[in-house]
C-alpha cells in the first residue's frame, strides 16, 4: 500500500442556517494515497466539495480532525493555512480564476514567484499543450485552453496534491478530454496526487479510486483495476 | 404592474440601504457643492440686497466732492447741474480724539448735522440716544461701533483738538450711517474702531471749530435714477475748481462702497469656481458606481427584461438609484448651505456696520441648486442606466466575457522591469480602465488643489505683512496733519516726546491719465535716501524716484496700461490743478492702495512752493509713547496719529479668524472628497476583482500580498494626482489672487514648497486612511464561494 497522504476522522461540516441545522459532512473517514488519482463523485449537495475544501485549508472542519502526512491541519490558523495552500497545493477551479489582466505565462507566474521549488512557467504551459498561447491574455483564449492555463499554474509550483472542483464543467466534451489529458499526464509524470470533483460518472474510468458521496457520507468506495485513458471517455 | 412597481421600488431602497456608505459619501461631496452654491449666492443676495436697502432707505448719496472752502450761494448752481435730484453740504475735518482713562490718542472724522432740518443724503440712522441740539456747541453723536470699542454711552464725555482748540464734547446720541459701513481711519489698513470714529457736531460748532462760516467744504449729491455721473462729477469740478476743489468721485471711489463692492464680487467668485468642482466629481463618483451595480446586475436586469419591464422602467430605475443619492447631497446640503449662510451674515453685520441683515434666500436658489444636483448625479447615472436599458435579456443573464486586455509596448517596459505579477496587475488595471483612472486621479487632484487654494493665502499674507509692515513701512507710527505744513515742522516734531527718528512725507490727490484710462490716485513724495517709509523696486532695493519721472505700483500700471518708459498725464486736484506730462521710470510691486510715487522736490517745484509736508514718519522710543501721545493731544496742526504696530496686530487679527475658518473648511472639503473618490474607487475595484483575490488567496497568497494589489493600486492613482493637484491649485490659487485683486488690496502668489507637501499629506492620508476601511473587507473574503459561482 501506497503512503497515506490524507487522513480524515469523522469529519463534520455543519452550516447552521438558524432553525435548521446542514450537515454537508456527517462523519467521513477517509484515507488518500500518494500519486493515487481519485475521483469524488455523487449529486450536488453531498458534501464533495465541502470535503475539497478542508483538504485544501479554504475551511475547517465543525468536528472531526484531518492529516496532511503527519500533519494536522483541524485547528491549523489562518496563516499557517495560507502556507500549506501555497507550499502543497494546487487549485484547479471549475471557472478557471484566471486573473484577465495577466497574460498565460504571468498568471503561471504569479504562483511560480512566490512558491519554494517552482517550474519554469513556460516549461508548465508545455506540459498542458499551451507553448504557443504564452502571451496571451485570458480574453484571447478558449474555455479549455484557459482551463489548462489554470491547471498548468497549479502545477507550476510542483504541488503534492492537485485539487480540481469540477475541471471540465464548463467545456465541452472534446476540450473537456484535453483538460482530462493533461491531468492524467501530470499525474503519471510527477506522481501528484490529485483529488477530481465531477459530476460526470464517465471521469470515474480514468481515476485510481473512485469516492461515492451521498448525503455528506462517504456511501462507497471503488478502486478501478483497470484505468481508461481520457481519450477513450466520452460523454 | 403597479405591484410589480412595488416590488422593483423595494428592490431600489434595498439597493440604496446596502449602498448607504458609498451613497453617503457621494452624497457629502455633492452637498459640498450644493452648501457652497447656497451659502455664496445666498450671501451674495443678503449683501446686495442689504446695501440696496440701507442704501435707499438712508439715502446714500451717488456723487462726493471735497474743497478746502467754498461759499454757501455755490449750492443752488450745484442743485442745478442737470440730473441732481438732492444736494447735501456739510463741513468736515479732522480732530486729535482725547479718551478718558486712556493714553493713546485716537482720529475723529468731524461731520456738520444741519441746522434747520433733517440730513437729506447720508442720513444718519439713531441706534441710542438723540441726535445733537443744533445751538449746542458741545452735543456731538457718534458712530456706533466707536462708541462700543471706547465704551462710550450717551451722557460720556471726551475731549478733541479741534484745529488747536481743545474742546470737551458730549456723546448725546450714537449713529450707523451708510456712508460708514466700512470704516477706515487715515492711513490704515483694517478697520479699528477704537482708534478712529466719526463725530457729528452741529453745523454752528462745526462751522465754528473749522473756519466755515457760510461756507462748507463737503458736498454729495443724489442723482436721478439711471442718470450717469461721469457728466456731473465734470459739471461739479468745474462748479468747485475755484474753491480748491480736490475732485469729485462716483460710490465705485467711495471707500466704504468700494469695500463692500470687492466682498460682494468675491462672494460671486466664490459661487461661479468652486460648486461646479463639486457637482463634476460627485456626477463622476456616481457615473463610477452605477456602472458598476449595472455591471453586477446583469442578470437582473436580464430577469427584468425577461418578465416584462420595458426598457425605460429599466432605465428609470437605475435613475431613480442616482436621484435617491442627489437627495440625501442636496439635503444635507440645503441645511448645511442655510445655517453657514446665516452665520456668516452674522458675522458679515459685525464685520460691516449695518443695522439690519436681510437674509432671504429666495425659494428659487434652493430649486436651483436642488435641480443642479439631481441634474448632476443623473448626468452621472446616464450612461450606465442607458446601458442597463439596452442590455439585450438573453445576453445580460450570461455571465460578461473576461475584460479585454491586450499587449502594447508599455508590458515590454514592464516585462525588462522584471516587476512581480502583483504589480504587473496593478499596472495593467490602470491602463485597462485610462479614463477612469484618469477620472480618479481629477478627482483627488482636486482635493489636493482645494487644500493649496486654501493654505497658500498663509503665505501670501505673510509675505503681505513682510512687505508692507518690514520692508516698505518701517516707521512706529505716522504723524498727520490737518493740512500740508512748512517742512520746517519736521524739526518741531523731532522735538516731540519720544521720537527718536522723523521723515517727511507729502501726499496730493491727481487724477493719471494714460490714452483714454484714467484713475484717481494720491502720489506720494519723500526725499530720496528716506529709510522709513520706502519704495522698493522688484528685486527688494530700495528705489529713489528720480526727479522727473514717477513710479507706479504693478497694479496701477496694468490699470493704465502704461508700462516703464511710456509718459502719463498727471492731473493734480490740488494747488492750481496743473496737469504735467510725466514719464514712469519704474513699476514696483504693492499689495495696499495703488501706489504712485515722485522725488519730493520734483513734486514741490510742479507745484511752485517751498517744500510742503503732509505727515511725518517717526520711529519711537517704546518707553516714552504715551508722553508723545500726551503731548499731541495739545498739538495744534496734528490731525492723527497711525502707529504701525497697531496697524499690523488689526491687520493680522482680522485676516488670521478669517483664515483659521477658511483652512478648516476647505481642508475639510478636501478630505471629503477625498473619501468619497477613493472609498468608492476601492469599493468598485475589490467588488470587480473580489473573486480574482481569493483565488490569489487560494493559491496561497497572504493576506498582505493581496491587500497590496487593493491598496498598492489606489495609492498609486493618489500618487499619479499629486503633480496634477499641484498644478490645478497653482491655477485656482492664480484664479483666487486675481479674483480677490481690486483697487484697495492685492493678494501675491506665494506658493512655497510646504504648501504642496502639507496638501498632499493631506490628501495622501485621507486616501490611505478610506482605502484601509475597503481593505478590511478582505479579512472577510469568502474563499469557498468564489470557487463555485462566477460574480
Amino acid at each position: 500500500m501506497a503512503d497515506v497522504i490524507f487522513r480524515t476522522q469523522g469529519v463534520t461540516k455543519v452550516y447552521d442556517t438558524g432553525d435548521v441545522k446542514v450537515y454537508a459532512l456527517d462523519g467521513v473517514d477517509l484515507e488518500l494515497y500518494k500519486s493515487e488519482l481519485t475521483v469524488l463523485l455523487g449529486p450536488s449537495g453531498s458534501g464533495k466539495s465541502t470535503l475539497l475544501n478542508i483538504l485544501g485549508g479554504l475551511d475547517h472542519a465543525t468536528e472531526g480532525r484531518v492529516w496532511f502526512k503527519d500533519t494536522e491541519l483541524t485547528d491549523m490558523s489562518d496563516r499557517g493555512l495560507t502556507t500549506y495552500r501555497r507550499d502543497h497545493v494546487g487549485f484547479v477551479f471549475q471557472f478557471y480564476n484566471l486573473v484577465p489582466s495577466l497574460t498565460a505565462r504571468e498568471n503561471v507566474q504569479l504562483v511560480t514567484d512566490v512558491a519554494l521549488d517552482p517550474m519554469p512557467a513556460e516549461e508548465a504551459l508545455e506540459l498542458v499543450g499551451l507553448s504557443k498561447r504564452m502571451d496571451h491574455f485570458p480574453s484571447e483564449m478558449s474555455g479549455g485552453e484557459q482551463q489548462r492555463v489554470a491547471i498548468a499554474r497549479a502545477i507550476a509550483k510542483r504541488p503534492e496534491i492537485l485539487l480540481c472542483d469540477e475541471p471540465t464543467g464548463a467545456l465541452d466534451s472534446t476540450t473537456g478530454v484535453q483538460v482530462l489529458e493533461a491531468l492524467r499526464d501530470i499525474n503519471d509524470r510527477f506522481g501528484t496526487t490529485t483529488v477530481v470533483i465531477t459530476h460526470n460518472a464517465e471521469i470515474q474510468r480514468m481515476a485510481h479510486r473512485v469516492i461515492f458521496f451521498q448525503d455528506g457520507k462517504i456511501s462507497e468506495t471503488r478502486v478501478n483495476d483497470k484505468r481508461l485513458d481520457p481519450s477513450e471517455i466520452a460523454w | 404592474m403597479v405591484s410589480g412597481m412595488h416590488a422593483i421600488d423595494k428592490k431600489l431602497l434595498r439597493d440604496f440601504k446596502r449602498l448607504w456608505i458609498q451613497a453617503v459619501a457621494i452624497a457629502l461631496v455633492l452637498a459640498c457643492g450644493v452648501a457652497i452654491l447656497l451659502t455664496s449666492v445666498g450671501m451674495y443676495k443678503a449683501l446686495s440686497e442689504t446695501r440696496a436697502a440701507y442704501y435707499e432707505r438712508n439715502r446714500f448719496a451717488d456723487v462726493f466732492a471735497h474743497t478746502t472752502r467754498a461759499p454757501l450761494s455755490l449750492l443752488s448752481e450745484i442743485a442745478r447741474i442737470d440730473g441732481v435730484m438732492s444736494v447735501e453740504a456739510r463741513i468736515s475735518g479732522d480732530a486729535i480724539l482725547d479718551i478718558p482713562g486712556r493714553t493713546k490718542t485716537a482720529v475723529g472724522k468731524i461731520l456738520s448735522y444741519p441746522e434747520t432740518s433733517d440730513p437729506v443724503l447720508n442720513v444718519p440712522l439713531l441706534v441710542a440716544g438723540r441726535f445733537p441740539d443744533p445751538s449746542s456747541t458741545h452735543e456731538v453723536v457718534v458712530n456706533a461701533p466707536f462708541a462700543e470699542a471706547s465704551g462710550f454711552e450717551p451722557g460720556d464725555s471726551f475731549s478733541a483738538n479741534l484745529r488747536g482748540r481743545k474742546r470737551s464734547l458730549t456723546i448725546v446720541g450714537t449713529v450707523l450711517s451708510p456712508e460708514f459701513v466700512y470704516t477706515i481711519g487715515p492711513g490704515a489698513l483694517m478697520p479699528d474702531n477704537t482708534s478712529f470714529g466719526i463725530i457729528w457736531m452741529s453745523e454752528r460748532a462745526a462751522a465754528a471749530a473749522f473756519d466755515m462760516t457760510g461756507a462748507f467744504n463737503d458736498v454729495s449729491l443724489a442723482l436721478a435714477a439711471g442718470m450717469a455721473t461721469a457728466p456731473v462729477i465734470d459739471a461739479l469740478d468745474a462748479l468747485l475748481e475755484p474753491f480748491g476743489g480736490l475732485g469729485a468721485y462716483d460710490r465705485t471711489t467711495q471707500q466704504s462702497d468700494a469695500f463692500l463692492d470687492a466682498e460682494i464680487n468675491q462672494l460671486k467668485g466664490m459661487a461661479a469656481i468652486l460648486p461646479p468642482i463639486f457637482f463634476g466629481i460627485s456626477g463622476f463618483l456616481v457615473s463610477m458606481v452605477m456602472s458598476r451595480i449595472i455591471a453586477l446586475e446583469r442578470s437582473e436586469i436580464g430577469l427584468l427584461k425577461a418578465i416584462g419591464y420595458s426598457n425605460t422602467e429599466v432605465c428609470l430605475h437605475y435613475l431613480m438609484l442616482a436621484a435617491l443619492i442627489a437627495v440625501v447631497g442636496v439635503l444635507v446640503g440645503w441645511i448645511a448651505g442655510t445655517a453657514l449662510a446665516r452665520t456668516l451674515a452674522a458675522q458679515y453685520a459685525n464685520f460691516f456696520d449695518f443695522p439690519f441683515v436681510i437674509f432671504r434666500v429666495s425659494y428659487w436658489v434652493y430649486a436651483a441648486t436642488g435641480l443642479a444636483g439631481l441634474a448632476t448625479t443623473s448626468l452621472g447615472a446616464a450612461q450606465a442606466a442607458l446601458k442597463a436599458a439596452r442590455l439585450a435579456p438573453a445576453i445580460a443573464m450570461q455571465p460578461p466575457a473576461p475584460p479585454r486586455f491586450k499587449r502594447s509596448f508599455i508590458d515590454d517596459a514592464m516585462a525588462r522591469l522584471r516587476l512581480a505579477q502583483s504589480t504587473v496587475m496593478i499596472l495593467r488595471s490602470l491602463l485597462r480602465w485610462p479614463l477612469r483612472s484618469f477620472l480618479t486621479s481629477l478627482g483627488l487632484a482636486l482635493a489636493v488643489a482645494a487644500v493649496i487654494a486654501a493654505t497658500f493665502i498663509n503665505d501670501a499674507l505673510d509675505q503681505i505683512v513682510d512687505l508692507a509692515f518690514y520692508q516698505t513701512n518701517r516707521q512706529d507710527a505716522m504723524l498727520l496733519f490737518a493740512e500740508d505744513v512748512p517742512e520746517a515742522a519736521l524739526e518741531d516734531v523731532r522735538h516731540l516726546p519720544g521720537v527718536l527718528q522723523a521723515e517727511s512725507q507729502q501726499f496730493h490727490a491727481a487724477i493719471l491719465h494714460h490714452g483714454h484710462r484714467t484713475k484717481r490716485v494720491a502720489i506720494e513724495s519723500r526725499r530720496p535716501g528716506t529709510d522709513l517709509s520706502r519704495v522698493l523696486d522688484t528685486q527688494g532695493k530700495p528705489l529713489d524716484v528720480p526727479p522727473g519721472g514717477i513710479v507706479l505700483s504693478q497694479r496701477l500700471a496694468a490699470h493704465l496700461d502704461v508700462q516703464s518708459g511710456e509718459s502719463i498725464e498727471v492731473e493734480f486736484l490740488s494747488g492750481r490743478r496743473e496737469t504735467f506730462s510725466v514719464e514712469v521710470t519704474e513699476l514696483v510691486e504693492l499689495y495696499f492702495g495703488l501706489g504712485a510715487y515722485m522725488d519730493f522736490e520734483y513734486m514741490n517745484a510742479l507745484f511752485r512752493q517751498a517744500p510742503r509736508i503732509s505727515t511725518v514718519n517717526i520711529t519711537l522710543d517704546a518707553l516714552q509713547t504715551d508722553a508723545l501721545h500726551a503731548a499731541i493731544k495739545n498739538t495744534p496742526r496734528v490731525s492723527g496719529i497711525v502707529e504701525m504696530n497697531e496697524n499690523r496686530r488689526a491687520f493680522q487679527d482680522t485676516i488670521e479668524q478669517n483664515i483659521v475658518v477658511m483652512n478648516t473648511i476647505y481642508i475639510a472639503v478636501a478630505v471629503l472628497i477625498t473619501i468619497g473618490v477613493t472609498y468608492n474607487a476601492a469599493r468598485i475595484q475589490l467588488s470587480e476583482r473580489a473573486r480574482e483575490l481569493a483565488s490569489l488567496r487560494i493559491l496561497g497568497f497572504g493576506r498582505g500580498e493581496v491587500s497590496y494589489i487593493l491598496v498598492g493600486e489606489m495609492m498609486l492613482i493618489a500618487l499619479i494626482a499629486q503633480p496634477f493637484g499641484w498644478l490645478i491649485g497653482a491655477g485656482i490659487a492664480r484664479l483666487m489672487t486675481n479674483a480677490f485683486t481690486s483697487d484697495l488690496y492685492a493678494i501675491p502668489l506665494v506658493l512655497k514648497p510646504a504648501t504642496f507637501a502639507i496638501a498632499s499629506l493631506v490628501v495622501l492620508c485621507a486616501a490611505l486612511g478610506s482605502v484601509m476601511i475597503v481593505r478590511r473587507r478582505l479579512d472577510h473574503l469568502n474563499l469557498v464561494s468564489v470557487m463555485k459561482t462566477r460574480e
